[in-house]
């Protein structure tokens, strides 16, 4: 008996300024072809476009892509967003908060924060070789 | 998808309307036209984001910039036809405590009045 492979997409962007949007027309497609709501869709593409710019921007890439990866597995689409970065320690991250931001002159670092809150799960997996977000969203 | 605005006076309220994905270039220019107004006297703001639909927290976080400039002038900002996805990304980003947000024009200017 063979065991059907779940449908997937593979997506390498290059680093380039607003690059984070194809990665979103790619994610507006699976989602519709899952029947996704438009709300959920939305959320998808936002945690992406933040995914994707903090691959972009935090990774000190040596390679001048990332990849994407969309698996349908059944009613949950799992995304997998790959950097071959220098990697970072998560429990490093402090949680954002306006009243902090308010009063530094840091305003930025909201991306894990809104990955997080936008999707059903989230995992990290980070050496010296690169970092992995696996993010994943249910019907 | 080119982030563009324009500006408008409506009484003392200065309302910008954007189009085009509100990154950290869109975030800059939103600034720098609020940040003329402040020099010029005002302090009330409004952000028409109907045709802004897309955004990153880059974008969002130079808001909180603008947010604090006007708290030491005693001014505020609200924003009104915002997309589900920017309301919600505004709320997790805690905007909306120190900004308003309003359901359509009308209901802005009567808010910041």
């Amino acid at each position: 008996m063979t065991v059907k492979t779940p449908p997937k997409v593979e997506l390498t962007i290059p680093i380039i300024h607003d690059m984070e949007l194809a990665a979103t027309k790619t994610a507006e497609v699976v989602a519709k072809h899952m029947e996704l709501s438009e709300d959920k869709t939305a959320e998808i593409s936002m945690a992406l476009i933040e995914a994707t710019i903090n691959a972009f921007e935090h990774s000190e890439s040596k390679s001048s892509n990332v990849e994407i990866h969309f698996v349908i597995q059944g009613d949950t689409l799992v995304i997998k967003v790959t950097d071959h970065g220098k990697g970072f320690d998560k429990s490093a991250v402090e949680i954002p908060n306006i009243e902090e931001k308010l009063s530094s002159d840091y305003k930025r670092g909201w991306g894990l924060q809104l990955i997080q809150e936008l999707m059903d799960s989230v995992e990290f997996e980070s050496t010296v070789d690169g970092t992995t977000v696996t993010m994943t969203k249910k019907k | 998808m080119e982030f563009n605005l324009t500006t408008r006076s409506e009484g003392d309220i200065v309302i910008i309307k954007t189009s085009g994905y509100l990154n950290n270039v869109g975030g800059e220019q939103i600034a720098e036209a609020c940040y003329k107004e402040i020099d010029d006297g005002k302090k009330l703001f409004l952000i028409d984001l109907e045709e802004s639909k897309v955004v990153n927290s880059i974008g969002v976080s130079i808001l909180i910039e603008i947010i604090e400039k006007l708290q030491d002038v005693d001014g505020k900002l609200g924003y009104y036809n915002l997309a589900p996805i920017v309301e919600k990304t505004f709320n997790i980003m805690g905007l909306t405590k120190y900004s308003s947000v309003f359901q359509s024009e009308s209901e802005a200017l009567e808010g910041m009045s």
